[in-house]
């Protein structure tokens, strides 16, 4: 067997947190790179997957991070550790290069993409003019960007945010790196364009013969590009092994949750399995206990929207109008107790359904009749009693709650709008059933939201709305911000909630196979157009329209077909 | 939301909120705590004198005509001017707001005649009466009475003044034998009281506007802008002489006005941006979507997100008030004469400069240095402790 291109050794790296605390970001990882081969770093928020790319290229920040003495990278017959800084930018961007999350703000607004890759070329290769412009087109037409002549003086803003990725990755193999690091290159992406970049990816490490070590939270993601995986949690590796062994026969009770409590198109469990339920061995039973989804005529309806429509106008020029049709003529039924979810990718108009329906934004057309009454047509003023019927839970848990208000503010202060309960006891003692409802310690109701995890916040968050005991739940990307682990309970705990009040739901995801979990009918959205809407066994068993097929076809599958 | 006692239940440990934290993160700033205390040290020293503890008696002549300050006692071209006015009878000042008569030369040859020929008759020199010195001056009832009527009352005052005046004082004295030292405390007081007052106006002024502004958007942003564009484009010193004209007053309160009405425009910049920024956050249309009014989500829920920044403008305005008021008192649009600031220091400062008096300039700017300076590290520490990264 040949030697590893990169060997990690027993990894400590530990945080200063402030003058007593300390944080052990990893505790002793060790793994192997092969030339010639990709693994996958798998794990959750907070498992040190990160930390670990960042030592590699030597970027921990300096003044509060500390690299254990045992430890080792060896690169290529070099301990990447023990390298002076100057040594070290020597090898990035020429034998080791990185790919980032946000491909948007990763390249330089300012610079043209050209400008942007032939500067790598000139710092690492020397080459410049000619030469430079040649081999910098060439690479943008290795990633796939079409007319790359034309496209290398475009500035990033002139790209879709694929291309943007595709040139982060022309920009990271230019100097032909023996290791490419990409640290969750596709999760900022639309399922169709990450499936494309990943595609690519594992093109460009065959043909380049390099080592890819690929970050992500999400298994599903790497089983058709990785040779071997590495499952990481909480600064611990808790498995790794061949892609196949892993993903077949997982070893670790976590890896098992991984690859479980994400749902998946082809089964629904009545309840998603979590971490706890491996860990107590009870996840088989709940996979067999399937829930059956669909919508009956005899359903009684909530509410109905009928040919809604809304415009964005922009300035052009001095006295110009640009429109743009965010959602065009969309009608849909919503029935009690039923959860209707709504598909697409970035642009194609489904959180603008969402937000005109409970009136954030204001309809250009069409009617939305709840419970007997036009509520598109009220005022202001008459609309406000049915406002707190129709609430919505927001997709970014850290930006949907007042930072300078307790939970116990945030959930009291619907009550005092809408005078539900007689004083501030009455509400305080309300609020704290909704805690424990949503499954939250009562201590909570003193804190501030950024003491909480992303998954509590969104506990918070619905309990706001539960607040007001409304009719329907609109879900806008409710569980996208989540790690998937936390996004099973929280899909659970909305499961149970509408199991127990009977709530309807308006489910907004890209994520198809989420949507598919939890709805009953789908309607699937294509520049403000509804393409597809039907009842969501049907849908995903034979998709009529061929965007419907081509996302569906783009889900991570988990394992190479 | 008394709700804390609502559930004893519960062990409560509140977490800390927003201004706990900064104040601890304040007090860890060395130069924050040295400078807060240097500030902490002004504003007691402007109570004490308003309540009249200390620089009560700024108003009287308590040393000789520029009186040098104490360490500075070898100063050459004082010393004989100061030893003749000495016996210069200046008497109690005038609140007529005239300008006081100098005597510069004050020799008064009647004067030693008359003990002259006391001396001779046998009497003890000295003793005044308008009588005696009939004797030689006919006239002198006649300037007797001249002198009553311009406040001047007999020689009774001259004596007192004689004898109690200072040849120096801590920080010398000024043109009428006033202690500079009380008039700069003196003078920190108006200076603080304008540099406060006009920067709470200014502040309400500006972020009340701003947040119409920023929040709503629209018309209201563009009749709020046009409004300040307008504002802004009037010369400065105009504007002032303007408003000073309309108020037609000199004092304290106008030149707060002044400042506030003219000062709003930059925190309402600042306000109308954080505005913006945050009514298109999630949270604010979470508000709105739990039925929060638009008075509710601009004060009850964005304000409180903001307040860090208001905070810091409104700091920044004291020392930029402090500043603008010294300037305004020293263009003779500031404080009238019954008050004393810095600026109005300043402004007597100019003339006595030329004749080398350098220590009312030297202590007023001493002054606003110090406080202007602290005020400003702690503005800048304040808005460290306040950067709001929230975890």
């Amino acid at each position: 067997m040949t030697t590893p291109l990169l060997s990690v050794k027993n990894l400590r790296v530990t945080f200063r947190i402030d003058r007593k605390n300390t944080f052990e970001a990893l505790k002793g990882v060790s793994f192997d790179v092969m030339p010639n081969e990709t693994v996958a770093l798998v794990g959750e928020s907070g498992s040190g997957k990160s930390v670990t790319s960042l030592a590699i290229l030597g970027l921990l920040p300096k003044e509060n991070a500390k690299v254990d003495a045992g430890s080792r990278i060896d690169f290529d017959g070099k301990n990447l550790l023990s390298l002076s800084k100057s040594e070290i930018r020597e090898l990035r961007g020429d034998k080791i290069s990185m790919i980032f999350q946000e491909p948007m703000s990763s390249l330089n607004p300012v610079f043209t993409v050209g400008y942007q890759i032939k500067e790598v070329l000139k710092e690492h290769k020397n080459l410049t003019g000619d030469a430079a412009q040649k081999r910098a087109i060439a690479l943008l037409k290795e990633v796939g960007i079409p007319s790359a002549e034309e496209r290398i003086d475009y500035y990033p803003h002139q790209m879709s945010g694929g291309q943007q990725q595709r040139v982060m990755i022309a920009m990271a193999i230019a100097c032909e790196p023996k290791l490419l690091i990409a640290d969750e290159p596709t999760t900022a992406l639309d399922v169709t364009i990450q499936k494309q970049i990943l595609d690519l990816i594992a093109e460009i490490q065959k043909k380049h013969g390099m080592s890819v070590l690929f970050i992500t939270h999400d298994l599903a993601v790497v089983g058709d590009i990785a040779d071997r995986v590495v499952v990481m949690r909480s600064g611990d590796i808790k498995e790794q092994g061949t892609t196949k062994e892993v993903f077949a026969n997982p070893k670790d009770d976590y890896t098992k949750a991984l690859l479980s409590c994400r749902p998946v198109v082809d089964s629904r469990p009545k309840r998603l399995p979590v971490i706890e339920d491996f860990m107590a061995g009870r996840a088989e039973a709940m996979r067999l206990e399937q829930r059956s989804r669909g919508v009956k005529e005899s359903d009684p309806i909530v509410l109905e929207v009928k040919g809604l429509a809304k415009d964005f106008y922009s300035r052009d020029g001095l006295f110009g109008k640009k429109t743009f049709h965010a959602a065009k003529d969309v009608s849909f039924k919503l029935r009690r107790g039923k959860t209707l979810g709504l598909v697409g990718e970035s642009g194609s108009g489904k959180t603008t359904v969402g937000l005109t329906v409970m009136r954030l934004h204001d309809a250009t057309h069409g009617e939305a009749w709840f419970d007997g009454k036009n509520i598109f047509a009220m005022s202001e003023k008459e609309f406000l009693p049915y406002k707190k019927r129709i609430q919505i839970v927001f997709q970014n848990p850290y930006a949907s709650l007042n930072p300078r208000f307790t939970v116990g503010q945030i959930l009291m202060e619907p009550m005092i709008i809408h005078n539900i309960g007689k004083d501030g006891a009455d509400r305080s003692k309300m609020a704290f059933e909704l805690l424990s409802k949503v499954g939250l310690p009562e201590m909570s109701f003193y804190k501030y939201p950024h003491e909480f995890s992303g998954g509590q916040r969104q506990r918070i968050a619905i309990a706001r709305c539960l607040t007001m005991k409304p009719d329907i739940l609109i879900c806008d990307e409710s569980v996208s911000a989540l790690d998937v682990s936390v996004q099973a309970q929280v899909l659970n705990l909305l499961q149970d909630l509408q199991d127990e009040f009977g709530l309807s739901y308006i489910f907004i995801s890209h994520d198809l196979a989420v949507v598919k979990y939890m709805s009953d009918e789908v309607m699937v959205m294509s520049n403000g157009e509804v393409v597809e809407h039907r009842d969501s066994d049907a849908l995903y068993a034979a998709p009529q329209h061929d965007y419907t097929r081509k996302l569906l076809d783009s889900i991570p599958k988990g394992l190479h077909a | 939301m008394n709700t804390a006692v609502m559930n004893p239940s519960i062990g409560i440990e509140r977490s800390p909120g927003l201004w706990s934290l900064a104040w601890k993160r304040l007090i860890a700033d060395k130069i924050a705590v040295i400078s807060l205390a240097i500030v902490i040290l002004f504003l007691s020293l402007a109570l004490a004198s308003f309540v009249g503890l200390i620089a009560k008696g700024w108003n009287n002549e308590v040393g000789v005509n520029y009186a040098p300050p104490t360490w500075f006692k070898g100063s050459a071209p004082t010393e004989d001017l100061s030893k003749k006015q000495a016996v210069n009878p200046t008497g109690p000042s005038l609140d007529t707001g005239l300008a006081k008569p100098e005597f510069v030369n004050d020799r008064d040859p009647l004067r030693e005649t008359v003990n002259e020929l006391k001396q001779q008759l046998g009497q003890s020199a000295g003793a005044n009466s308008v009588d005696e010195i009939k004797i030689v001056d006919p006239l002198a009832d006649v300037i007797a009475e001249l002198k009553k009527k311009l406040g001047r009352v007999g020689d009774e005052g001259e004596k007192e003044t004689e004898s109690t005046r200072l040849q120096t004082l801590a920080f010398g004295a000024d043109k009428w034998g006033r202690s500079v030292f009380d008039k700069v405390v003196k003078g920190s007081e108006t200076s603080i009281t304008v540099g406060f007052a006009a920067a709470i106006v200014a502040t309400l002024i500006g972020t009340f506007l701003g947040a119409l502004a920023g929040y709503y958007g629209g018309k209201v942003d563009d009749a709020l802008n046009w409004f300040y564009s307008i504002f802004n484009s009037i010369p400065y010193i105009l504007l002032v002489l303007a408003i000073a004209a309309v108020l037609n007053k000199k004092g304290i309160l106008t030149v707060v006005l002044i400042l506030g009405l003219t000062g709003w425009a930059s925190i309402f910049r600042v306000v109308r941006a954080e505005y913006i920024k945050h009514k298109a956050r999630d949270y604010v249309r979470a508000a709105n979507a739990i039925g929060a009014s638009h008075s509710r989500r601009m004060f009850v829920h964005i304000f409180p997100n903001i307040s860090h920044v208001v905070l810091v403008q409104l700091s920044l305005y004291v020392v930029i008030f402090i500043k603008s008021e010294v300037i305004l008192s020293y263009l003779g649009f500031g404080v009238g004469v019954d008050t004393v600031s810095w600026g109005s220091m300043l402004n007597e400062a100019q003339n006595e400069l030329i004749l080398g008096y350098w220590w009312q300039l030297g202590a007023a700017t001493l002054f606003m240095a110090i406080l202007v300076t602290a005020f400003s590290l702690f503005t800048d520490a304040l808005r460290d402790a306040l950067d709001p990264k929230l975890k």
